[in-house]
Order: C-alpha cells, then sequence, then structure tokens
C-alpha cells in the first residue's frame, strides 16, 4: 500500500493578512509558516495511524513550491513521511497544481492519494478532486473516517444534517477533514530522521493554467460594536429589529 | 451559449443554496444575453417548473433513480453530458458539500477555470473575474478566469434570492454510460434541525456556558428567532454539543443574516468560521473579549441573566 499525501504551506492562522504590489501580492513581511493545518492533522496524521497498524504502509509526500517550502516539507517528515516531492513551481492555478500532483501519482501508483478539505489560505477545495479526475479514480470530499480494507476503503464524510458511509476500490483520491485523526507534535527523533529523508526536487511539467489571481482586497471594517447595557437587553431585541432588520 | 446550474434537491424540495445560485445564474445570463437552465439530477418531489418564479424558462432534468448523487465521479460525468448536450459555456454551483466533489472535476472534464467560493457576480470589464473569499474569510481574491468554459461555484448566503414570475419548461433528460465507482453501506441523518449551512439566523454558545445541562436557553432563542443552533470548537471537543455544529476555522464556516454568539471569546479560528456574517451580536461578561472588535452589537454581562430577558423581549415581539 502506497500513500501520498498533498501538503501546502500556508501562513499561520494567526498571521496578520494583508497585501503589497498594488494588492496583487500577500504580504509574507513577518509572516510564520506551517502545513496547512487541514493537510497535517487529518490526512497526513491519518496515513501515519495507518502506517503504524501495518508498517509496510509507505508514505509519500508532495507539495507544488519553491525552496522556501523545504521547511515545512521537513516538518512533515519529521512527523512521519518516509520520502517526499517538491515540485518546483510557486504557480497557484488549481488545474496546473492538480496537473503536477496527477503526474507524479500516475508514475508512483499510489493506491490512496489524501489532501486536506481545502488550504486556510486559498480556500479552494478543488485539488484532491481535479487530480481524481485527471486519473479517473473516484473521489471523496470531507472525509471523516477512513479504514483500509484488502482491497478497498471504508470512508466516512459530512453530507448535509449527517453522514454517509460509502466503500470504495482503490485507488482513490479522498480530502480530509476532522475527525479523520488526532493531531500530534514531531518528537525528537523524527525531527533527527527528517534531515536525511530523500526529498526530491522535480521540475514541473508545462501545463496550461485556467485562472490568475487579479488582485486582493480586504473586506471594510466593521464600524465599531455598539454596545447595550446589561440591564436592557430588550434594546437589542428592538435594535435588531428596526435597525438591523434581522429579524 | 447558455448558463447551466446545478440545481440541487433534497429530495422533497429546491434547496435554498441552489435558489441563491439559481438567481446568480439568471443574473449572470442576463448579463451575458444568454438564457439560464436549470439542471436536476435525481428524483424529487419539488414541482420543477415553479422555477419559473425565480426567472428559470428551463429545466433539465436527469430523473433516474439509479445514480448514485454522492458519487463525484458519476455526477461530474452527467453534468458534462447536460453541459455538451445544451452547449453551456459557464456552470453555477452552490458551494455545498456536494460541489466540492464534483465541480473541480467538472472543471479538469470541459477544461474549465473554475473560482470556489464566489460571493459576487463576475466583473466583465476587463475580461472575466470572479470575486471569491480567501484567508478563511479574511480577505476576497479577484480570480481572473482565462478559459473559454468557466465554472463558478457560490458560497451560500452570498447571493440574494431574485423573485421572477414565470413557468419554466421541464425537459427529461437520459444521461448515458453513467460510471458507478462508490458503494453507499449506510446514511446517518440528524432529522428535524435547520441546516447550519443554509440557516439565515444563527444562535451559538461556547464554554462561557459552563456545561451541556445550560444549553436549554440557547436551543429556545434558537428555536424562537426560527435559527440553528452552533457552538465553539471546545464545546464540540469536550462532547457538549454534537461535532456537526461546530463552526471555525476548522468546523464549519457560516455566512447568516444573524450571528449570536453566547460566551465564546472570539479566538481568531473562531472568526474565520463566522466573519462573514452579516449581524454579529456578541454576549459575553468579558468586556476584553476579543469578539466585541468584531461584533455589531454587544452586551457585557453574563450570559445566565441576559438571555431569558432576550428570550422574553422575543416573545413580546411576537405577540
Amino acid at each position: 500500500m502506497k500513500i501520498l499525501v498533498c501538503i501546502s504551506r500556508t501562513p499561520d492562522t494567526t498571521a496578520k493578512i494583508a497585501f503589497t504590489d498594488n494588492n496583487t501580492k500577500f504580504a509574507t513581511d513577518g509572516v510564520q509558516w506551517i502545513i496547512n493545518p487541514y493537510d497535517e492533522w487529518y490526512a497526513l496524521v491519518r496515513a501515519i495511524e495507518l502506517k503504524e497498524k501495518d508498517a509496510s504502509i509507505g508514505i509519500h509526500l508532495i507539495t507544488i513550491g519553491g525552496a522556501e517550502t523545504e521547511p515545512i516539507i521537513r516538518k512533515a517528515l519529521a512527523l512521519g513521511g518516509d520520502e517526499a516531492i517538491r515540485v518546483n513551481s510557486t504557480e497557484e492555478d488549481p488545474y496546473f497544481i492538480a496537473n503536477q500532483i496527477a503526474v507524479v501519482a500516475k508514475e508512483g501508483a499510489y493506491d490512496l492519494i489524501l489532501t486536506g478539505k481545502e488550504t486556510i489560505d486559498h480556500n479552494g477545495s478543488s485539488i484532491g478532486a481535479m487530480v481524481a479526475e485527471l486519473l479517473d479514480t473516484p473521489f471523496i470530499s470531507l472525509a471523516t473516517k477512513l479504514d483500509i480494507e484488502p482491497t478497498q476503503a471504508v470512508v466516512t464524510r459530512e453530507i448535509e444534517g449527517g453522514e454517509e458511509e460509502a466503500e470504495i476500490n482503490f485507488p482513490l483520491v479522498l480530502s480530509c477533514q476532522k475527525g479523520m485523526a488526532e493531531a500530534r507534535i514531531p518528537n525528537m527523533r523524527g525531527i533527527m530522521a527528517a534531515r536525511t529523508k530523500p526529498l526530491a526536487v522535480k521540475e514541473p511539467l508545462a501545463s496550461e493554467k485556467l485562472t490568475s489571481t487579479k488582485a486582493f482586497v480586504l473586506p471594510p471594517a466593521k464600524s465599531g460594536v455598539k454596545l447595550i447595557p446589561a440591564e436592557t437587553p430588550e434594546l437589542l431585541v428592538q435594535l435588531l429589529r428596526e435597525e438591523a432588520k434581522v429579524i | 451559449m447558455p448558463v447551466i446550474i446545478f440545481t440541487e434537491h433534497s429530495e422533497e424540495k429546491i434547496k435554498k443554496s441552489s435558489l441563491e445560485a439559481i438567481s446568480y445564474g439568471v443574473a449572470l445570463a442576463g448579463k451575458l444575453n444568454t438564457d439560464a437552465i436549470a439542471f436536476v439530477v435525481g428524483p424529487t418531489a419539488a414541482t420543477l417548473s415553479e422555477l419559473g418564479d425565480f426567472g428559470i424558462k428551463k429545466v433539465v432534468h436527469a430523473n433516474d433513480s439509479s445514480i448514485v448523487t454522492s458519487d463525484t465521479k458519476s455526477m461530474a460525468a452527467i453534468i458534462a453530458q447536460a453541459v455538451e448536450a445544451y452547449q453551456a459555456d459557464i456552470v453555477v454551483f452552490s458551494n455545498t458539500l456536494t460541489a466540492k466533489g464534483v465541480a473541480p472535476r467538472l472543471s479538469v472534464r470541459m477544461k474549465a477555470g473554475l473560482v470556489t467560493g464566489a460571493v459576487a457576480l463576475p466583473d466583465l470589464t476587463d475580461g472575466f473575474s470572479v470575486r471569491k473569499t480567501v484567508f478563511s474569510g479574511k480577505a476576497f481574491a479577484d480570480i481572473q478566469i482565462l478559459s473559454a468554459k468557466k465554472i463558478i461555484s457560490l458560497n451560500q448566503n452570498a447571493f440574494e434570492i431574485i423573485k421572477s414570475t414565470g413557468k419554466a419548461e421541464v425537459i427529461p433528460f437520459t444521461a448515458a454510460n453513467i460510471p458507478n465507482s462508490i458503494k453507499i453501506k449506510k446514511i446517518n441523518r440528524v432529522a428535524g434541525e435547520i441546516s447550519l449551512a443554509e440557516a439565515d439566523k444563527v444562535v451559538s454558545a461556547g464554554r462561557g456556558l459552563k456545561g451541556p445541562e445550560n444549553w436549554g436557553m440557547v436551543e429556545e432563542l434558537a428555536k424562537l428567532l426560527g435559527a440553528a443552533t452552533a457552538c465553539s470548537r471546545p464545546v464540540a471537543d469536550s462532547n457538549w454539543r454534537p461535532h456537526h455544529e461546530h463552526v471555525g476555522q476548522t468546523g464549519l464556516s457560516i455566512a447568516p443574516d444573524l450571528y449570536i454568539a453566547i460566551g465564546i471569546s472570539g479566538a481568531i479560528q473562531h472568526l474565520a468560521g463566522v466573519n462573514r456574517s452579516k449581524t454579529i451580536v456578541v454576549i459575553n461578561k468579558d468586556p476584553e473579549a476579543p469578539f466585541f472588535k468584531s461584533a455589531d452589537y454587544g452586551i457585557v454581562g453574563d450570559a445566565f441573566e441576559v438571555v431569558p430577558k432576550i428570550i422574553e423581549a422575543v416573545k413580546q415581539l411576537k405577540k
């Protein structure tokens, strides 16, 4: 069993969001970078949990990014990946990225490809399904549970107002969310081992781009909170009806 | 070259989020001088001709109960066939759990640039660019779609439903050779609750409520307002409330008209899930709670005293 986990580098969840170059670029000054939380906590850690039960499972990581993404790849290897591939491109179009992953996935003949449910910066939620379509495999989005049987996976996913359990033959692609695994932190042994784990760098394949980012916009600032005395909460109800017109 | 709107239903009725997508698709088709077609998959008790009330003239219905709608591969194949049959250039989805699995697949099939989480109609003054939420609602990005074919997945509660008059013509559609790649074992549904993702109003509570036994007033207020209930992450992690009620960075991201937060301090990770709400009310006994900075209305006070009074005032209002 070979698992490919797609990881992405994102700003820390508490990073200040600001833009430069006429609002066309994210301002990276002082930003801490992390593994996209959904990729780490759910996709990668679930793969590691499965490997702990069955040591024959191989876990490979893939990221699309420049050399600046290597620290987060090493961190992911410290958590428990066996080896990693970095496709050397800073391109952000999802179709382009999915094509790079699909090529590696095809060459490596992976049984299972895992992604997080979305990245916390682009909020695209589209790479996994695109890779599945390029590979012509099944895809389940927003999976909350994954178990492995010899020829198939048993996957639970969120549906509106409940959940659904399905059986799917390998190979398949899953996007993972809360419920999948328990978050963990790398230990010293893992950090030491990660330094010497293989990290291959590949040049991207030519692929079409279907989108490009024109500009970023910050939402208008809130005009400030209107405080209502705790003694007269009925005033709140009145304001919600007459001013905000929401009840 | 029409706009196709992928229209979801709950078997009984068309989903509210799909009516928003229809209104968006109709408005977009108007801008482009073309037609909007609603595409429906699977049997439904909804009267599809009534989509005329939302400006739709043509509904295409693949009324085949053998289609596994949870199978993203099947669904992308069916929609691709409809796109081809009607020579559509643009497909509009509501950014639901289903769309997240299907729209990117269709994007690959059609070689159509995809924007998920759209919040406004495209700007056509310089190409075709669509505004979407990024950085978990802390910013927007204008994404230029470079391809001739385009797919837009509209955020829920981001576009007003627009009423019209008329009757839609319903045309049956037969899909051919649909693959089936998954086998559904079981489905568990929590019945009778208002869907959090679609709710106009949400009453949410956090650790400030001290324990699950104190949720009665949250539920009562929600019921009176016709609101869904939600909670913060620590509450879900402590199993005070079910996990599907958790809103925030790792939980559900919502955008209701009204979000009432009771006893939630407003950590940045919580805000990431709710900051698209139109009106935010914060009730917290700590005047330093960061949530007040993002709120429209606030009450600094003890929830156990304030919330029952609010409930009384809402009851008075309803009389």
